[in-house]
């Protein structure tokens, strides 16, 4: 909402600068976004002081001294009979550019040079007076800016008005909240103080009524509660009073003409929407508001020709519709500079209807923005006569007929407001006597009401946001002020809500992976997708991209890539993140996940390793199994190699349930890039029915936090251990792990260790057999064991292999 | 001998033994040094330590401290030559290069819009917070009913939505949690709920079509706007330094009655007015407001027996102010150069 400064002083006189109005309303009211001065133009212009004066003879030329505070006295050539030595002028440096664009360059006039200028009222656009240079009076030094000693050009308050308080949307409406603020009277402007009086008397009805030969009709009272016209005759149109121009174009308007300037004032003025029909244009002398019928067409204001539809409320005349009710007018009934007959509509539509039409046809306005909010609708009469007279003052017209269909809303029901209950919320004890003075400030009629002090309050007819108690201790809050409520830092008890166990293994999951040298991305969820496996967005932002993610592995192939394009090959990329699957319950399926990419180097370089080993699927499956065994402490993590079909490389088990998988991923990637692995962790799902029915809770079925078996403490050994390296002959048929599962079968308690070492195919090992080597470590609690021992189980455990699984050691 | 004649040999012994010791060179010298010196058949010290027998009864006390004493010290500086000559025994097969680099390990890094959340999070765990999420695919009635949002009202244009179906959307903020922890939690509540949410806007230099937020949350019998502010105005402090000044100006959210925007006075200009704050002098932070009765009923709870009061705050404004990153879709690209600069 744009306010001018000088508008609303006609409001409320309230004396006060632009600036100071902006810290009033942004601490109270709404928040002021910046001020705009309207004369930018005079910024560059200071004060001229002439020290010295001569005339040039032959001339009416005057060559002066002026001191324009830079410290140079500057030589000036003026044409203006009223130079008086010692005397302050509006001065112009060379390099100003003049309001009319003109540059103020140093030039030569017969023979003397001109450094600047010094200004006239019309020169600087402040009135049409040119009898001479503007004398300041003035006892700012010279050099000081024009505007701070000869404030001029109104300021453009740009208030950013929420959707809870449409009655801001109004001059009258900011105007109120500074009367409340300042104790200054609300009055009303005085360019309306001179309006005519109105012999027309208003003609009263309940769907029907008719004056000055134009009847008006509403079909449903539900889509119009009211509607008010007026006619004038006689009008001539044509360009607005200077007031009336300047008002529009304070507020970023640009001025039509009379006619619709007057429109205009009574939208920025008093924030109703009224609209002007040429009644020489209406097919016939009837307004009717109804619902459009389908296959109507419209031609607005805009020019664009409009489909409309049951769901859209319009104007028509006698023969069809004649503008789009709350949103725009008709080009067949626009008026033009030949109309002299004028139907001027002032009415309060259904606010969600003009919702709809305005949504339907995509079109917001002025207009449609004020009625969806909700305008004042106990003002429509008022408004009704201040437009029927504004008008036809600004048009020399004469009303002819007032009607007003439907009534004015009934009194907003009552708010108690209870001190204590003020109290409660605000923690500052607001005495009822400051409460009942807040409210009454902005409108309220305020009644004591029972015990307590407690208040009954009645809303005013503009305002649309205040229902419930709360609504009213907002009022007291902002109108005393946040900054004078007070702010003690006060003890509260512990709260029941666990954190939640997503978090935490976000948490972990992240500073494990921050540890192996991966960086947390954030990527949007959307993917290309397909309409059967996928969520679809209703509304994509990208008609490429509308699905939601199944996997997190689909954003992290897609960074990778983007990085690879920029010549980045070591890229190790991890997410916590939620993944979707259509769901026939209420809401999608929704699972929290971890994934990490990995491709390119190991390690960085070192000049002990020139070039490092690229990660490799072994490094993959390490990093996937501890990050199985932080996402899911204590369970028992396995990986299982995956089946053919899923085109991965292992399967995470924890706990005999499928959680993730470790892939090599197929990236759109150039020649030169390694390969990526990809690892993705189901974390749990993020459960998204209803907790309880709406108005109801479902407190004390709430599980505990999971918790963590402690680790057990083992007692150190005092023993020593025994240690030898185990070489077997193993088919390729055979696995590792089945062969180290005999071996730690066979080793029995007292194998502490057995780690595969070694894998050798080649010389001296039969084709479609490997050599493995096992390190194990022995060891006995009490004792230490013997050569014999050691030896002994040797054998057994290479006859195990043998008996088992037909394995037997490689012979040197 | 007499005892000044022995006690003379001491001192020439005392006096010859430590250069004798640091002219070794190797651990071959310092062997024949050492047995020279200490050696059990022939070392000067074990002639002296015989002739202390041949000293007057009276004068072999005075003279064996003095003998020990000095025993000492040259066994003292054996063992320091000898751990030199092994260092350098060592050193000499590679020598050390020590403005050479270490072996480094690849260094990783929490996202930038993460670690301002981690810096939230924390000062609010001080303050007894804990950790609550919900999804991100939400129901409207969760997304706006249940947070007093009017059907089919304007401000709803306040949150251009994603729509997954009629009554399913991407959440467009965090305060769903507020609704979904009520319900299943009874007061006191007090939790974070950080996440991302979604807005139906086109990525440009300052919007993104999803983003991260942080929700707070209080509700407990006695809570009121005066904890709202302190608990806020601490945040501020903790969070941008303890000298840092708010404000609290009134807004409108649907579901917080009364509601406000908390502002910090701009570090950059002090208040002066700059472009950092677009010449206001104020930075906006977050949004908050005491929680509306409307939503304590939508949970469940007795609106008259408890309040409550929330905030809102988006920390991927914050990373790109604090980094000066002059594109939000720089967070999103994750290039590894960028997200390298942030490893902690």
């Amino acid at each position: 909402m744009n306010v001018s400064h000088a508008w609303l002083a006609r409001f409320v006189p309230h004396g006060r600068s632009p600036e100071a109005i902006r810290d009033l309303l942004t601490a109270h009211v709404a928040t002021v976004e910046g001020l705009e001065s309207l004369r930018p133009d005079l910024v560059p212009f200071v004060v001229g002081q002439v020290i010295a004066s001569e005339k040039i003879p032959e001339t009416k030329l005057s060559y002066n001294s002026v001191d324009d505070g830079s410290g140079t006295l500057l030589e000036v050539v003026c044409g203006a009979p009223n130079v008086t030595v010692g005397a302050k002028y509006p001065f112009a440096r060379t390099g100003t550019t003049m309001p009319g664009g003109l540059v103020i360059e140093k030039r030569k006039i017969r023979g003397f040079t001109s450094n600047g200028m010094l200004c006239s009222a019309r020169e600087l656009g402040l009135g049409e007076d040119h009898d001479g240079i503007l004398t300041l009076e003035t006892s700012a030094a010279p050099g000081t800016p024009f505007l701070e000693v000869f404030p001029t050009g109104d300021v453009r308050i740009v208030v950013d008005v929420l959707p809870n308080r449409p009655d801001l949307l109004s001059h009258r409406g900011v105007a109120r909240e500074v009367a409340a603020l300042t104790g200054v009277a609300l009055q009303m402007p005085e360019e309306l103080a001179a309006l005519p009086a109105l012999t027309a008397a208003v003609v009263r009805g309940g769907q029907e009524g008719t004056a000055g030969g134009i009847t008006v009709r509403i079909a449903d009272r539900a889509d119009c509660p009211q509607y008010a016209a007026a006619v004038i005759e006689g009008m001539a149109v044509g360009p607005s009073p200077a007031w009336l121009r300047a008002a529009v174009e304070a507020v970023g308007g640009r001025s039509i003409n009379n006619l619709v300037d007057a429109t205009n004032y009574l939208l920025h003025g008093f924030g109703q929407p009224v609209h002007a029909f040429d009644a020489a244009r209406l097919g016939g002398a009837t307004l009717e508001v109804r619902r459009a019928r389908a296959g109507e067409t419209l031609v607005t204001l805009d020019g664009a020709s409009r489909t409309l539809a049951p769901n859209m409320l319009v104007i028509a005349d006698g023969s069809a519709p004649t503008a789009l009710a709350g949103v725009m007018g008709g080009q067949g009934s626009e008026v033009t500079e030949s109309t002299t007959r004028v139907v001027l509509e002032v009415a309060e539509f259904a606010p969600a209807l003009v919702r709809t039409t305005r949504r339907a046809v995509g079109l917001s306005t002025d207009a449609s923005y004020r009625f969806e909010r909700g305008i004042d609708g106990g003002a429509l009469e008022e408004m009704l006569k201040i437009g029927a007279a504004l008008l036809a003052q600004v048009g020399g017209g004469k009303v002819t007929g007032l009607v007003h269909l439907g009534e004015a809303p009934s009194a907003r029901p009552v708010v108690t407001v209870r001190p204590a209950r003020v109290a409660a919320v605000l923690g500052d004890a607001v005495p009822a006597a400051e409460i009942a003075a807040l409210l009454t400030s902005v409108g309220c009629a305020v009644a004591a009401s029972g015990a307590n002090g407690a208040l009954a309050v009645t809303p005013p007819s503009w305002r649309h946001d205040i229902h419930r108690e709360v609504d009213g201790i907002e009022e007291v809050a902002r109108l005393r002020g946040f900054e004078r409520l007070p702010d003690a830092l006060q003890g509260a008890r512990p709260g029941t809500v666990p954190d939640h166990p997503l978090w935490v293994a976000y948490r972990r999951l992240r500073d494990a992976l921050v540890a192996e040298g991966a960086h947390e991305v954030r990527p949007l969820p959307f993917v290309r997708g397909e309409d059967a496996s996928h969520v679809r967005v209703r509304n994509p932002l990208a008609e490429d991209e509308p699905h939601l993610r199944r996997s997190l592995l689909e954003s992290l192939a897609r960074r990778a890539e983007y990085n690879l394009t920029r010549m980045q090959g070591d890229v190790r990329l991890f997410e916590v993140g939620a993944v979707f699957r259509p769901s026939s319950a209420a809401l999608p399926h929704e699972e929290h996940r971890v994934a990490a990419l990995v491709m390119g180097s190991r390690r960085p370089v070192h000049f002990s390793e020139p070039q490092p080993p690229a990660y490799d699927a072994w490094d993959a499956k390490a990093l996937g199994e501890r990050m199985a065994a932080v996402a899911h402490p204590g369970a028992v993590v396995t990986l299982r190699a995956a089946g053919e079909a899923t085109g991965a490389l292992w399967e995470i088990v924890a706990d005999d349930q499928v959680v993730g998988e470790i892939r090599q991923l197929a990236l759109d990637a150039p020649v030169w890039a390694r390969p990526a692995f990809g690892i993705e962790l189901m974390l749990g799902a993020m459960p998204s029915a209803p907790v309880a029915p709406p108005q109801s809770h479902a407190h004390g079925t709430a599980t505990s936090q999971e918790r963590r078996a402690p680790v057990r403490f083992r007692t150190l050994p005092t023993t020593p251990a025994a240690e030898f390296d185990l070489a077997l002959l193993v088919p390729d048929a055979v696995e590792a792990a089945a062969v180290e599962a005999v071996l730690r079968e066979a080793g029995g308690a007292l194998l502490e260790r057995c780690v595969l070492f070694d894998e050798f195919r080649g010389t001296g090992v039969a084709e479609g057999f490997r050599s493995l080597a096992w390190r194990l470590t022995f060891r006995h609690p009490e004792r230490t064991l013997k050569e014999k021992e050691i030896e002994g189980r040797r054998q057994q455990l290479l006859s195990a292999v043998e008996t088992r699984l037909d394995v037997r050691p490689r012979v040197a | 001998m007499t005892l000044s004649e022995f006690l003379a040999s001491v001192e020439q012994l005392a006096a010859d033994a430590p250069a004798q010791i640091a002219a070794t060179a190797t651990l071959d010298e310092w062997t024949a040094v050492r047995t020279a010196l200490v050696g059990r058949q022939a070392g000067r010290i074990t002639d002296l330590m015989t002739g202390l027998a041949a000293l007057p009864k009276e004068a072999k006390r005075e003279a064996g401290q003095r003998v020990n004493a000095v025993k000492a010290t040259i066994e003292a500086a054996l063992d320091a030559r000898q751990a030199a000559l092994e260092a350098a025994a060592q050193g000499a097969s590679t020598p050390l290069d020590r403005s050479m680099p270490g072996r480094a390990h690849w260094r990783g890094a929490v996202h930038p819009v993460s670690q301002v959340i981690d810096e939230v999070v924390e000062i609010f765990r001080e303050l007894g917070f804990t950790i609550a999420l919900g999804p991100e695919a939400e129901g409207a009635w969760y997304n706006f009913g249940a947070l007093n949002f009017p059907a089919d009202h304007p401000a709803m244009d306040m949150h251009d939505t994603l729509y997954l179906g009629a009554d399913q959307v991407l959440r467009t903020h965090t305060s769903p949690v507020q609704v979904r922890t009520l319900q299943q939690y009874p007061p006191p509540v007090r939790i974070l709920a950080p996440g991302n949410v979604y807005r139906r806007d086109f990525f440009d230099p300052s919007h993104a079509p999803m983003f991260a937020q942080v929700e707070g949350l209080v509700v407990d019998e006695g809570v009121t706007f005066a904890d709202l502010k302190a608990t806020l105005s601490h945040f501020a402090r903790r969070f941008f330094g303890a000298e840092t000044t708010t404000r609290f100006r009134p807004s409108f959210f649907p579901f917080t009655e009364p509601s406000a925007e908390m502002d910090v006075r701009c570090g950059v200009c002090r208040g002066a007015g700059c472009g950092v704050c677009k010449q206001s002098g104020w930075i906006e932070i977050l949004g908050a407001g005491m929680v509306h009765p409307a939503v304590l009923e939508a949970a469940g709870l007795d609106s008259e027996t408890y309040t409550g009061w929330a905030f809102g705050m988006g920390p991927a404004r914050t990373a790109l102010s604090r980094h000066g990153i002059p594109d939000i879709r720089i967070l999103y690209d994750s290039d590894v150069r960028v997200l390298d600069q942030f490893v902690s």
